[in-house]
């Protein structure tokens, strides 16, 4: 169960035009954990994520995936285990069809095309898009995009799931669907998100960075009820926490 | 900016063309890609003053259109735009090769007017074929076929990738034209202006670029694509080829025009 493990070890990343991104960050996440990585604008959270599977180099310190070390060697192996679904899914479906988008990861694994193609169902019929299998990209809605965009990280059976603002540009029935859709996922699960509902519904823990350092980790709701600290990182309680505004109203006027 | 919407809309419905279901669509890509090949070969092969020997290979085109249900008037019109610009290869042949052929009438026609003809004839000819394969074909798989035949993996995944983003590019254009255009109060954009809005798209464009590949090496990409698709070549592909080879070849050795004219010619008194 080890290579379900995510370990950062005083992890730093300096951009190649000198802005210090991210800066002594280190962070366990053990199996099956659902984690939020939560922050203001360019606090570091995509940064930080794109260093999990090697699309990043750390500048300092080390990226361990399960019982590995992130390196040139490992790499391969380690994107294998770490599923990411990027924040645009544009950038992610780039074949002729839906189809064809699924299955890239899978003949790439080097499946057998039969193979491939049966994983792809099961991964597109699990997001509820197995009707779409024929539709070019750019024929999908933003829901629809989003949940192909999963499948094609999914037909590739990762173990660890990292996920960059999944429900941004969603509908509010979308942003459900989708939601529900990660709750049922066994996976260990990374999500970096603005949207603290979806936090506070799906991730136990949470991890707060600001300005490139983690500000805080621990979990979920005792975090929430942190008012300096939520203040001190340019964040507000979600609004599940918040007084409803319209009882509010009426209370008043009363 | 109504020219860049049309564009789109004009492109998808290829697209849209290309993923109905008839007999001709679901021919083997690479027996349409081989025999579209074979066409455009044979009729850049012509002396440069033909000009009736080439009008019966407007065959091709229409057969295939017809049974790939293309309607005429989208073929007719996109290629239509193309017509000035194969008159324009042909402009100064007039000018400059003034021997007399014949008369028609009273009216002397040089040699230049007929090869200018002939450019333009031949240009008709070649791009509704091309469109026309495109569009009872679908790009991707025009592409996969070409790739096929032994065609450049790079360069099969290069038109791959262009047909999949030039969407996004075009959607990614329309937005900045129509923020300028908002913000510029009926007045026409400046140069400069326009120039740093395409050198923004441009570096948006690269950015992109970027992404996609972080996207592609983190689902195992390591340099090749894989296809899903098992080719089946089968009779009916065979037959397929092999029937417009014979034709083309009937018709660059025989002029077909000039043996009806002289059957007509014979049967009128």
């Amino acid at each position: 169960m080890s290579h379900h493990l995510v370990e950062l070890k005083r992890l730093g990343h300096v951009y190649p035009d000198g802005t210090a991104a991210l800066s002594e960050v280190s962070l366990r996440i053990t199996h099956g954990e659902c984690v939020a990585v939560i922050g203001a604008n360019g606090a570091g959270k995509s940064t930080l994520l794109l260093h999990l599977n090697g699309c990043l180099v750390a500048s300092s310190g080390e990226v361990r995936v399960g019982d590995f070390p992130l390196t040139r060697a490992t790499l391969p192996q380690i994107r294998r285990t770490v599923g990411m679904v990027f924040q645009d899914p544009d950038d992610q479906l780039f074949m002729p069809t839906v189809l064809d988008d699924v299955a890239f990861g899978p003949l790439n694994l080097g499946l057998p095309p039969a193979e491939a193609e049966e994983r792809s169902r099961d991964a597109l019929a699990l997001v509820g898009a197995w009707h779409l299998r024929d539709k070019p990209p750019y024929l999908l809605s933003g829901g629809e995009k989003k949940r192909v965009a999963i499948a094609t990280v999914l037909a590739m059976s990762p173990d660890i799931l990292v996920l960059d603002e999944p429900t941004s540009g969603l509908d509010p029935f979308a942003r459900r669907q989708l939601m529900a859709l990660l709750k049922d996922f066994r996976h260990t699960r990374i999500i970096a998100s603005h949207d603290l509902d979806l936090v506070m519904d799906l991730c136990e823990r949470t991890v707060v960075l600001h300005d490139g350092r983690v500000a805080a980790d621990g979990e979920t709701r005792e975090l929430f009820r942190d008012d300096a600290l939520l203040a001190q990182c340019r964040l507000e309680k979600p609004f599940s926490m918040q007084g409803c505004p319209v009882c509010g109203v009426v209370r008043r006027i009363a | 900016m109504a020219s860049i919407e049309s564009m789109a809309a004009n492109f998808r419905r290829l697209d849209q063309f290309a993923r109905a279901d008839t007999a001709m669509h679901r021919l083997d890509a690479r027996a349409k890609v081989m025999a579209t090949l074979a066409f455009i070969v044979v009729v850049a092969s012509f002396d440069r003053y033909t000009v009736a020997a080439l009008l019966p290979f407007f065959i091709f085109p229409i057969v295939l259109a017809a049974l790939g249900k293309l309607p005429t008037a989208y073929v007719a019109r996109n290629v239509a735009v193309a017509i000035p610009f194969a008159l324009a290869i042909g402009l100064f042949n007039p000018l400059f090769d003034q021997q007399v052929l014949f008369k028609l009438g009273s009216i002397p026609i040089s040699a230049g007017w007929i090869s200018c003809l002939s450019i333009v004839v031949r240009a008709v000819l070649t791009l509704s074929a091309a469109l026309i394969l495109i569009g009872v074909t679908g790009f991707p798989a025009v592409c996969e076929a070409l790739e096929r035949l032994g065609m450049p993996k790079v360069l099969a995944m290069q038109m791959q990738f262009l047909y999949r983003y030039l969407f996004v590019l075009i959607e990614d254009t329309r937005r900045s034209a129509r923020a300028l255009e908002l913000r510029s109060c009926g007045r026409s954009p400046r140069l400069p202006t326009v120039a740093s809005l395409i050198g923004f798209l441009l570096l948006r464009t690269w950015q992109r670029a970027d992404r996609i590949h972080m996207a592609m090496l983190a689902r195992a990409y390591r340099g090749d694509f894989h296809s899903r698709k098992v080719g089946n070549f089968g009779s009916g592909e065979v037959a397929f080829v092999a029937g417009w080879l014979v034709l083309f070849g009937l018709l660059r050795v025989y002029d077909a025009s000039q043996l009806l004219g002289a059957l007509v010619g014979r049967a009128l008194p």
